[in-house]
């Protein structure tokens, strides 16, 4: 290897591209929102649950504010959201020219 | 001697079973998802940079959580309880601008150069000295700050639910290593999307009954406008220069030292950062990463900054000898005093969430930084690309070993958040120089890159560890000794590099296609030989030409609003 880097653009540009056709992560990778949608309906429910049985002493604590109830709803919301969002707009088909199948058995 | 201790120890708080199961439900997700993406890893490529396949707004968040760190949290609401509502200039003149500048004027050469770090665009502008000084400084910072993050959380839960430190470490380190290891960086970036909106679930009750409990916006402001004075609340009341402010700094050293070289550094070369917009999916998502980040990041500071002021109210003694409290504690503080449990539960989980996000960004940028940059370039080189995706898990076992190591390297600095920003100025600030440089002027030649990065680094230690520590110059606060540490390493990296460059040959004007701002990259001189504008290779994807999807709109929307945030502050 000669003193000036081996390294032009033209080289690592290359690499990656060649190691951008054989990635799987676009035709393998789950979408993010079913787990914020799922994770975010689940604790709305509990918290909002939480908030309609919340106890003085809770709502005391909390200036008077029924803080689980409008906290879980809010959760409830965002969750329902992103799954919403998800049926709405599925995630998009991989290229056909990268990895097959949108479930290939690992 | 100060104690490592950051929170007091009778702020241990009242959780339940329910708040354990709400952080019990959390782990188990973490874990989900890191067996979830593991599949998704075939490539050195995935597991480094998620393929290069991402979604902007997923890599956007993404871009914010990993900035958003419980140090970060916890730092800047304790920044506020002792400075007040100067902490606004943290995000809108220290976050905003070199987000946008990022976004719109760096990405397309950063992207379209399909460097996979940050290192890897010095080994192609300059030459091998910089790349490899750049890769080892990084790592050693990830892996530093990675234990700073690990440190402080075992802190916080010791004090907050009473687990033992090494329990925390274990648990934390264990769940961060798991998840990296399994799904790399795909896994890593997930779980800091959902960490994003679980720290806002955590922070707007918190943030809500705080102002309650004071009266409101307005209650809060007579009140400390009362005890702290009037300029308390306003961001930039005292900072003329040469009169005195808590800070330390002027408008000077504000807008210079943390608007442009601190802020910019930290933004536009930090990989830990950079590394969540090279994953997007085309150059269009990679501009949008920041430029999206850019519009949490200018109201997340009321999350933070309001916290840390009602603790400035409730507890007007914090932080000094009158109280048990320090300024860290702001934001536990008022968890414990109005959260019942199940919003409890919900807030110690996002605090959890933002202390391991801020370590996995800090590793899964760490791992990519040692395995293509030093271990694949110099190291052992052209192996199957199988044989990088083993080391980059191995790497990351080792990675997460050593940062547990260098955890209680933490622990002299009182403010978590000066110490970061002491660490980013020594190491991002000549980075950003010689970017900056490199990137706008052809003739910098390949050996002024190493020698920026080397003579900024020493001006910015040597200020800050010389000139300021022993009392040389006066320095009325550490945040203000690191604006000006900042700007010296800036100007002496800049000088360097131009003295540099007059005495050594330049990098063949070949070797610089796409890389230099006029130049073109190499498959776009061949399909057009049009104008150059750089980092213009690719296509536009379908549906990126939508008007609410033009980076330009983007970043100047995100400028217009950060200014016009400072109204309300600035009289």
């Amino acid at each position: 290897m000669s003193e000036n880097s081996g390294y032009s653009e033209n080289a690592v540009s290359r690499e990656v591209t060649e190691l951008e056709t054989n990635s799987a992560t676009a035709a393998r990778l789950f979408d993010i929102r079913r787990i914020i949608g799922g994770l975010f309906v689940v604790y709305g429910v509990i918290v909002t649950i939480a908030g309609f049985t919340a106890s003085d002493a809770d709502l005391d604590k909390a200036e008077g504010v029924n803080i689980n109830l409008w906290t879980g709803l809010g959760m409830l919301v965002l969750g329902l959201f992103f799954l919403v969002w998800l049926k709405l707009r599925p995630t998009a088909p991989p290229p056909p020219d990268t990895v097959p199948g949108d479930e290939p058995p690992q | 001697m100060e104690t490592p201790t950051y929170l007091a120890a009778e702020l241990r708080l009242p959780t339940n079973w329910l708040d354990y199961t709400l952080l019990g439900i959390y782990f188990v997700v973490v874990l989900g998802i890191g067996f979830a993406a593991r599949r998704s890893v075939k490539t050195s490529l995935d597991f480094f940079l998620s393929g290069r396949s991402l979604p902007a707004w997923v890599t956007g968040l993404a871009f914010v959580a990993a900035n958003l760190g419980a140090t970060e949290i916890l730092g800047m609401a304790a920044n506020s309880a002792q400075y007040g509502v100067y902490t606004t200039h943290w995000y809108w003149i220290g976050a905003i601008p070199a987000m946008v500048f990022l976004g719109l004027v760096m990405m397309p050469f950063y992207y379209g150069s399909k460097v996979r770090s940050v290192p890897e665009f010095l080994l192609l502008r300059f030459d091998k000295a910089a790349h490899m000084l750049s890769s080892i400084l990084f790592a050693f910072a990830a892996i530093l700050i990675a234990g700073v993050n690990l440190y402080a959380l075992a802190i916080v839960v010791e004090a907050l639910l009473g687990w033992p430190e090494w329990v925390a470490i274990v648990v934390a380190g264990a769940f961060v290593l798991a998840y990296i290891t399994l799904g790399g960086l795909s896994s890593a970036i997930y779980n800091e999307v959902l960490q994003f909106f679980v720290i806002l679930a955590a922070l707007i009750p918190i943030t809500v009954l705080g102002l309650k409990k004071v009266g409101g916006w307005d209650g809060l402001s007579d009140s400390l406008t009362k005890t702290h004075g009037a300029d308390f609340m306003t961001s930039w009341g005292g900072t003329g220069i040469g009169s005195a402010n808590p800070l330390g700094a002027n408008w000077l050293t504000i807008v210079l030292g943390l608007g442009f070289v601190l802020s910019f550094g930290y933004w536009t070369t930090n990989f830990a950062e950079v590394q969540r917009a090279l994953s997007a999916k085309n150059l269009s998502a990679a501009q949008r990463t920041p430029l999206i980040a850019a519009f949490p990041k200018i109201f997340i500071v009321f999350l933070v900054m309001i916290p840390g002021l009602v603790a400035a109210v409730l507890v007007p003694k914090i932080g000094t000898s009158g109280s048990d409290l320090q300024y860290n504690d702001a934001i536990p503080y008022l968890m414990e005093q109005l959260l019942p449990n199940g919003v409890l539960g919900i807030a110690v989980t996002g605090l959890l969430a933002a202390f391991m996000a801020g370590m996995a960004a800090n590793v899964s940028s760490f791992n990519t930084v040692f395995t293509t940059d030093i271990w694949q370039k110099y190291v052992v080189k052209d192996r199957e690309d199988a044989y990088y995706v083993r080391f980059g898990r191995l790497i990351t076992v080792i990675g997460v070993l050593a940062s547990i190591g260098t955890a209680f390297l933490a622990s002299s600095f009182s403010n978590i958040m000066s110490y970061l920003q002491t660490l980013f100025s020594f190491f991002n600030v000549p980075m950003f120089v010689v970017f900056i440089i490199g990137m706008f002027w052809k003739r910098a030649s390949m050996k002024s890159g190493f020698w920026g990065l080397v003579a900024g680094t020493v001006a910015a230690m040597v200020n800050y560890f010389v000139i300021y520590k022993q009392g040389i110059i006066d320095i009325p606060s550490d945040q203000g000794a690191n604006f000006v540490s900042a700007i010296a390493g800036f100007v002496a990296g800049a000088v360097v590099m131009i003295v540099v460059t007059l005495f050594t040959k330049p990098k063949p004007a070949a070797e610089l296609q796409g890389l230099v701002y006029g130049t073109l990259p190499q498959s776009r001189l061949r399909s057009t030989g049009g104008t150059p504008t750089p980092g213009m290779s690719e296509p536009p994807a379908a549906g990126d030409d939508a008007w609410y999807r033009k980076p330009a709109l983007l970043g100047w929307g995100a400028v217009v609003l950060a200014a016009l945030c400072y109204i309300p502050f600035s009289f």
